[in-house]
């Protein structure tokens, strides 16, 4: 009896060793600093999941090759551990437990997806762990009082208010008739709530308010509605096979409707894959690349995106550019920190306030970036090639708004 | 006022719209139609195994979207996705009489519990590795039919959309009249009535189960291009189908074809019809609530009948 004890006693004592001793290595190896992060490599978010991680090791390349971070006089270099989440939220937050009890991260990255980064929130909040995440948009993130949660982007609430905002200037400052259908899910239902605040706001008048069921690839029915009611902005938002059903459909249906505003048309690859068709759609994005900003580690976006080009082989949608902004703010709060303890380094990313080539970066106190506004482009063709063309805000926009869209007859 | 409630009033005013205007009606209808020939076309398919095998296939709709693949990639390569209505049939032939020997014959005398949880698992492979082969972004392969205008240009009607249900009644009629004709028709129907006797009368059931999935995956392969032409495909949209060629069936009751494009047209105009009366949020909902209806009602027939028997 007695030795059993002792021997418990022994085993647990070397395993309380190691896991201390793991836990205080692996936030910083030698001259490494590590971040943890679960993307979806595998499942339907994959495609997504990559541009995630080819943003995130395009950082930490281009940050470590320029010196790297310097914290209290020593300089270290970024690294990453990654794991795949195989577009499970269930697995999503098993991993971040992983990264943070034993893999002892001390750093987090966030995922693909809203619905990952709420799965993965309150684990890291639960164990007070900075994570800077660039792919979760949901207001709900921002709504919980999360202290340990900073998004480089947009909240999903915003995504499409500016469309409103350009539907009622055009129409001479009066209000519009708006019909929408946004997918149930809880990204394109945020969606839609800043669509019903715009639309109090400017007095506007919802008359279709259609919530696609998710299994649903058929909005026939929302269509003929749409073309009964005549609105003046029609609203879409459903991921890209919302986007890619809309297209379609209206351009089958031939819906008549003079701004047709959505989300998802990048990831969708909407202008390449139905062309002419898509012209003249509006689509929200929470980054372009003739955007001004700058910084001194991509330059500006067209370099980043010249540079992405290169190292991956194709050009870099928003998703990469914002998850490349995350590990800017990172290393950012690091040098202003001068501290590699979690908590100063929080404190230091609450106060973040800088420039990046993706926009400029502020939290709110709920963690939602609150300096960069949605742009709006629109995708135009010459000839055959059709491309998305920034449109709003009308200071960095390279073309200007074709309102109302022409009819389909006279295309 | 509650949220629920604006949302019920709003609903009364889309009530309203389809009696406003009265050529909504055909135009639900229409679409109605048009929607379920093709899922009656899916449910065929499943019909057929089901009432030769006794088993249900779970894995129905991601044959499908695999079939639509087929098209897709044909779309890729520069020919017209319509011709995929001819090559992905013989291509998903191949896969279902593979899939039969590599899994189902092993499952096909056990009960139905064992099938189901093959070809669940069935489904989920092929989810994965679709994802895996063909990525996992959202695709479509345009047919540029143009569209059809009825009524002053209020009705419209995509081609694509006529070309499907068309090129679905066209194989499931042809699919009837090679089960009444043909010999292997003849053997899979007598298999369907009576395994047993059909062996020994010289019927090699091996043969007529895999032929059955075959023609069954064909015909998926068929409603594939099809989907590819008139939606969007990716990996993880198959469940649908397979949940929707399942309610078609036990509507229309095994082994009675007429049944199921009535119940598929029928489920197809009555979705539409909700997404009108009801809101688009509650069409899906609105059908299940039906089926759970004819379920009940059958009961009662059913119970009824026994007590006529006794």
């Amino acid at each position: 009896m007695k030795i059993k004890n002792i021997i418990i006693t022994f085993v647990s004592a070397i395993a309380l060793l190691l896991s201390t001793s793991v836990v205080s290595f692996a936030k910083v190896v030698g001259d490494k600093i590590i971040l943890g992060a679960a993307v979806s490599l595998t499942g339907k978010y994959s495609t997504n999941g990559k541009h995630t991680k080819n943003g995130y090791n395009m950082a930490v390349e281009r940050i470590n090759g320029m010196g790297g971070v310097k914290v209290g006089g020593k300089t270290y270099k970024f690294e990453i551990i990654y794991y795949d989440d195989e577009s499970n939220s269930g697995r999503a937050a098993q991993l971040a437990e992983r990264l943070i009890k034993q893999d002892g991260v001390h750093y987090m990255l966030g995922p693909y997806s809203s619905g990952l980064t709420k799965a993965m929130a309150p684990v890291t909040e639960e164990n007070k762990i900075p994570m800077v995440e660039a792919n979760g948009a949901s207001r709900s993130l921002f709504t919980k009082g999360y202290k340990y949660l900073f998004a480089v982007l947009s909240p999903a609430n915003q995504y499409l208010e500016v469309a409103i905002d350009l539907a009622v200037e055009k129409n001479g400052g009066k209000p519009v008739n708006i019909a929408m259908a946004f997918e149930q899910d809880a990204f394109s239902q945020d969606v839609r709530l800043g669509i019903v605040d715009a639309a109090k706001r400017t007095g506007s008048k919802i008359i279709i308010d259609d919530k696609l069921p998710k299994e649903l690839n058929d909005m026939a029915a929302t269509l003929a509605k749409v073309k009964a009611t005549k609105p003046d902005v029609l609203v879409v938002s459903g991921h890209s096979k919302g986007a890619l059903t809309a297209i379609k459909q209206i351009s089958e249906m031939k819906v008549d409707v003079p701004m047709l505003a959505m989300t998802h048309c990048d990831a969708s690859k909407l202008a390449k894959q139905h062309g002419k068709n898509s012209e003249y759609a509006l689509c929200a994005a929470q980054w372009h690349k003739e955007l001004t900003y700058s910084d001194k580690f991509f330059g500006n976006g067209i370099k980043f995106d010249k540079d992405f080009n290169a190292a991956y082989g194709y050009a870099p949608p928003y998703q990469a550019a914002e998850s490349a902004a995350a590990l800017l703010v990172w290393k950012d709060a690091f040098e202003r920190a001068n501290s590699l303890d979690k908590d100063k380094v929080r404190d230091a990313l609450a106060k973040t306030d800088m420039e990046t080539f993706y926009g400029n970066v502020k939290f709110g106190s709920g963690g939602q970036n609150t300096a960069k506004p949605m742009v709006l482009f629109q995708v135009r063709c010459e000839g055959d090639s059709c491309a998305n063309r920034l449109v709003a805000p009308t200071k960095w926009a390279s073309h200007k708004l074709v309102h109302p869209t022409p009819k389909w007859s006279e295309r | 006022m509650p949220p629920f409630f604006k949302g019920a009033f709003f609903l009364n005013s889309m009530d309203l719209l389809i009696f406003k205007a009265p050529i909504l009606i055909v135009q639900a209808s229409m679409d109605g139609i048009l929607l379920g020939i093709l899922f009656a076309l899916i449910a065929y398919g499943m019909a057929l195994q089901w009432g030769v095998m006794n088993i249900i296939n779970i894995a129905q709709g991601e044959l499908v979207i695999m079939g639509g693949y087929v098209a897709y990639f044909m779309y890729v390569a520069g020919i017209h996705p319509a011709f995929g209505v001819i090559v992905s049939p013989i291509i998903m032939y191949f896969v279902g009489v593979g899939l039969y020997k590599i899994v189902i014959n092993k499952v096909v005398d056990r009960d139905m519990f064992i099938s189901i949880l093959a070809t669940f698992g069935i489904s989920i492979l092929a989810q994965q590795l679709m994802n895996f082969i063909f990525g996992a972004d959202v695709v479509v392969a345009n047919s540029n039919f143009g569209t059809t205008m009825l009524f002053d240009n209020s009705v419209t009607l995509p081609n694509s959309k006529i070309f499907s249900a068309v090129v679905s009644v066209i194989f499931a009629i042809g699919l009837v009249f090679y089960m009444k004709k043909s010999r292997l028709g003849r053997a899979i129907r007598a298999t369907a009535q009576n395994s047993r006797a059909a062996k020994i009368l010289g019927v090699d059931t091996e043969k007529v189960y895999a032929a059955t999935f075959g023609i069954n995956a064909a015909l998926c392969g068929v409603a594939g291009s099809l989907i590819a032409i008139t939606f969007t495909l990716h990996p993880y949209v198959g469940l649908p189908y397979t949940v929707r060629s399942f309610m078609i069936v036990i509507v229309a009751g095994l082994g009675n074809l007429p049944g199921v494009a009535l119940s598929g047209m029928g489920l197809g105009v009555f979705e539409e019809f909700a997404d009108y009366i009801l809101g688009t949020e509650f069409r899906i909902g609105a059908v299940f609530l039906l089926l759970v209806f004819i379920l009940v009602y059958r009961r009662f027939k059913l119970a009824r009948k026994r007590e006529y028997l006794k």
